[in-house]
C-alpha cells in the first residue's frame, strides 16, 4: 500500500517541472491554507470537547444554550451528558460526527425548521442517558415495561429537565 | 477538507475521456504509455481542481463569517416615523424584512382563490370561493340581508380594502354606512383628516357618511400604524371601539376604569390588536357608530343578552318573519373561551409566529393560517407542543371535522324550523303566540349558528366551548319546531341530580 502511494507520487510529481511544478505547488500550499484557516475559525476542534459553549457556536443553538443554563441539569449534565451516547467512546465520537456534519450542512444553507426537531436516534441516545445515571432509581418502571417489550419514555414527561425549548 | 476530493473525483470522468483504455487504471507502468496529450491535461486538470476547491472554501469561509456577523445585526433607522407615517412602505425602509412578510399576505395560502374575468363593476382578478354556495342552508338562513347575496371565504389583508370595496355587499342597493370601513382600510390616516386631528371625532364623522364617500379617504387596506406606535414600535389600540368594547368587558368582570392602552400587558396586546376587529358587532343607532356587544361580558350567550336588552335587531327573515340578529367573525371571544387562551397563548403566537432571520427572530407578519404547511405548523404549534407536524395536523382535522359534524346538525335544524315557521305562517296552523315564540327560537339558534360559522376558526379556537354552543342551537330550533306545534319546551333546566365535578373532601 505504502509503496503505491510512493509510486503513484513519484509518476505523478515526474509529470511536472518547472515553475509549473512550483505554481502548482504554491496553489496547493493556499488550499491547504485557507482550508486549515477555515477549521480554525469555525472553531470545528472545540467540537471534539465537551464545552457546551461550543454547541452555541452557531446561533442555531442559542435557545437551548441559554435554556440549559437556566435548567435543573445545568450543574450535573453539559449537552453530551444527554446528547451523546455513554457506552463507547468510539462510538460516541462516531455519533458527533455524524451530528456535526447534518448540523453543519442544514446550517451552512439555513435548511432547517423554525423548532428543531431531535431525530429518533438521537432521541433513543438521550433516552438511554437517563437511564445511565437514574437507572437505578427508576429499576421498577422500565423492568415492568421491557419484559413486555415496552420502552418507558422519560422525556415524554419529563420535558425540559435539560432545557425548556 | 472533503471538498478537494469530491471535486477531484467529479473532474474523474474527464481525465478518462480522451483515452477510454485508461479508465480506472492507475498503476505506473500504465502512466509510461499515456499519450503526450493526456500528459499535457494532467497539470490544467489539477489547476482546475485546485482552484475550484480554493473557490468552494473561500465561500465557505465567508459564510462562515457572514453568520458570524449575523450574531450582531442591527437596527438602521433609514427614516423618522411620526404620528402622520401613514405609508407602509416608508415604514419598510426601517423593516425591510417585516415590510416584505406583510405585503405576502396577498398570496394565496389557503387554496381557495379563483380566477375570475374583471369586469368595469368588478376589476378584481381573483376572487376566494363562496361560502354560501358551499353551505346553501347558510345563505337561505340570511335570506332578507345582504350576506344571501354574496359571501366568500376570507383571504389576507392585502385584500381588505378591495374586497370590501367590490362584494356586492356594498353596492348601492344596500345602501352601507363609512361604519364598514373601520376594519378594512388604515384608519389613522382617514380619522386624522375627518376629524382634523382628533381622531375620536374622525371616527364619528366616518361613521355618519355614506360607504362610498368614505372610502375616497382610504389610502391603504391594514398598515403598520394601525397595530403599532410609529416612535416605539409598541403595539398600540388605534379603534375606539375596541378601547370602549374592552373597558365595558373588563367592567363586567369587575375591573374598573380600564384603559387598554395604558393597562395591557405586551403579550395581551399580542391579541388586542387582533381584536380591534376579528370579533362581533353591530353598528348602534342612526350615527351608526362601530359597537361591540360585550357589556354583560364575551360568550355568545352574553351577546345575545346585550341585542334583546338594547332591542337589536339587524333584519327580518324573508320568508320566516323572524327578526334576526348577524353575526360576524368572533375570532377573539372564541378564542378567549378555549384552552389557548387560557395558557396566555396569543393571536400573535399562532398567526405571526417566530421566523428565523439570521440570528434575530422577527415576528411573522405575514398573517395566515398556521396549517398552511409542515413549515408553518413547525413555527406554531412545535413551539409549545413537542410532538410532530403530521400529528397537529391530524389533531386540529379531528377538531375541526367535529365541529363541522355539530354545525351539520344545527344546520339542518334550523333549517327544518325556517321551513316549518313559513308554511305555518302561510296555512295558519299555528296560532300567533306559538309563531311568535317559534320566531324567537329562530332567532336566538341562528345567532348562534351564525356566531360558530362566521367564526375563521371551525370550531379549533374554543373545540369544547364550539361544540357546545351548537348543541345549544340545535335544542332550540327542534324547541322552535315543537313550539309550532303547541308543545311546550323547557330548555336549559340542569340535570336531576347536581353533577360533583370535584371530589370535596370538605376543604
Amino acid at each position: 500500500m505504502v509503496r503505491l502511494v510512493k509510486a503513484l507520487w513519484r509518476g505523478y510529481t515526474r509529470m511536472f517541472s518547472g515553475w509549473t511544478r512550483i505554481a502548482l505547488a504554491a496553489l496547493l500550499g493556499v488550499v491547504l491554507g485557507v482550508g486549515g484557516f477555515t477549521v480554525y475559525y469555525s472553531g470545528v476542534t472545540g467540537y471534539l470537547g465537551d464545552d457546551p459553549a461550543t454547541c452555541a457556536n452557531c446561533h442555531a443553538m442559542d435557545e437551548q444554550y441559554e435554556a440549559w443554563q437556566r435548567g435543573s441539569h445545568h450543574d450535573v449534565a453539559t449537552c453530551n451528558s444527554c446528547h451523546a451516547p455513554h457506552d463507547n467512546l468510539v462510538y460516541k465520537y462516531i455519533n458527533k460526527a455524524d451530528n456535526g456534519f447534518w448540523h453543519s450542512l442544514k446550517f451552512t444553507f439555513q435548511n432547517y425548521p423554525e423548532n428543531i426537531q431531535i431525530r429518533e436516534h438521537n432521541r433513543e441516545i438521550t433516552e438511554a442517558a437517563c437511564l445511565y445515571c437514574h437507572g437505578d432509581f427508576v429499576d421498577q418502571a422500565t423492568n415492568s415495561s421491557t419484559h413486555k417489550d415496552e420502552t418507558v419514555s422519560c422525556i415524554r414527561c419529563h420535558d425540559g429537565v435539560g432545557h425548556m425549548r | 477538507m472533503s471538498t478537494e476530493r469530491e471535486d477531484a473525483a467529479m473532474e474523474d470522468p474527464k481525465v478518462d475521456a480522451p483515452d477510454p483504455d485508461d479508465a480506472g487504471a492507475k498503476g505506473d507502468g500504465k502512466k509510461k504509455s499515456r499519450s503526450g496529450s493526456s500528459r499535457k491535461l494532467v497539470p490544467a486538470l489539477v489547476l482546475v481542481t485546485v482552484a475550484v476547491a480554493a473557490g468552494a472554501l473561500t465561500w465557505l469561509l465567508t459564510t462562515i463569517f457572514e453568520h458570524k456577523q449575523e450574531s450582531a445585526a442591527s437596527f438602521t433607522e433609514v427614516v423618522e416615523l411620526t404620528d402622520t407615517s401613514y405609508d407602509p412602505a416608508v415604514w419598510g425602509q426601517n423593516f425591510p424584512i417585516q415590510y416584505e412578510q406583510y405585503r405576502k399576505t396577498i398570496e394565496d395560502t389557503d387554496g381557495d382563490f379563483i380566477a375570475v374575468t374583471p369586469t368595469d363593476e368588478d376589476p378584481r382578478e381573483y376572487h376566494t370561493i363562496s361560502r354560501i354556495e358551499s353551505e346553501t342552508r347558510a345563505q337561505r338562513m340570511w335570506r332578507g340581508y345582504a350576506f344571501a347575496v354574496d359571501y366568500t371565504e376570507p383571504r389576507g389583508h392585502e385584500w381588505a380594502l378591495v374586497d370590501q370595496r367590490y362584494t356586492e355587499r356594498t353596492g348601492e342597493r344596500f345602501n352601507q354606512p363609512g361604519t364598514c370601513l373601520n376594519c378594512h382600510a388604515s384608519m389613522p390616516e382617514v380619522y386624522d383628516e375627518l376629524g382634523d386631528g382628533d381622531r375620536e371625532a374622525g371616527f364619528h364623522a366616518m361613521n355618519a357618511m355614506s360607504y362610498d364617500e368614505a372610502y375616497e379617504h382610504a389610502s391603504s387596506s391594514i398598515a403598520c400604524i394601525d397595530c403599532h406606535d410609529p416612535q416605539t414600535m409598541e403595539l398600540t389600540i388605534t379603534r375606539p371601539a375596541f378601547i370602549d368594547g374592552i373597558r365595558k368587558a373588563k367592567a363586567a368582570e369587575g375591573v374598573k376604569d380600564y384603559d387598554v392602552n395604558r393597562d395591557a400587558t405586551n403579550q395581551e396586546m399580542r391579541t388586542y390588536v387582533c381584536a380591534q376587529c376579528h370579533v362581533e358587532y353591530y353598528f348602534a343607532g342612526d350615527s351608526k357608530t362601530l359597537t361591540f356587544p360585550w357589556d354583560k361580558g364575551l360568550t355568545v350567550y352574553d351577546a345575545m343578552d346585550y341585542y334583546d336588552e338594547v332591542g337589536w335587531t339587524d333584519f327580518t327573515h324573508e320568508e320566516s318573519g323572524a327578526e334576526l340578529l348577524k353575526a360576524q367573525h368572533p375570532d377573539f371571544e372564541t378564542w378567549s373561551q378555549g384552552i389557548h387562551a387560557t395558557n396566555g397563548v396569543t393571536c400573535a403566537d399562532c398567526h405571526m409566529a417566530y421566523s428565523r432571520v439570521g440570528a434575530n427572530k422577527v415576528s411573522n407578519h405575514q398573517i395566515m393560517s398556521p396549517m398552511v404547511s409542515d413549515e408553518t405548523i413547525n413555527a406554531s404549534c412545535l413551539t409549545c407542543h413537542h410532538s410532530t407536524a403530521g400529528e397537529m395536523r391530524e389533531r386540529v382535522d379531528g377538531i375541526q371535522t367535529r365541529w363541522q359534524g355539530s354545525l351539520n346538525v344545527s344546520f339542518t335544524a334550523l333549517d327544518a324550523l325556517i321551513t316549518d315557521i313559513t308554511a305555518a305562517d302561510a296555512d295558519g296552523s299555528a296560532t300567533e303566540e306559538d309563531l311568535a315564540t317559534a320566531r324567537d327560537y329562530q332567532r336566538k339558534a341562528q345567532f348562534v349558528i351564525d356566531y360558530s360559522f362566521s367564526e375563521n376558526g371551525r370550531g379549533f379556537h374554543a373545540p369544547a366551548y364550539s361544540i357546545s354552543i351548537l348543541n345549544q342551537a340545535t335544542d332550540w330550533a327542534r324547541s322552535g319546531q315543537l313550539a309550532l306545534r303547541g308543545v311546550d319546551v323547557e330548555n336549559g333546566i340542569g340535570p336531576a341530580i347536581p353533577e360533583q365535578h370535584m371530589p370535596d373532601a370538605g376543604n
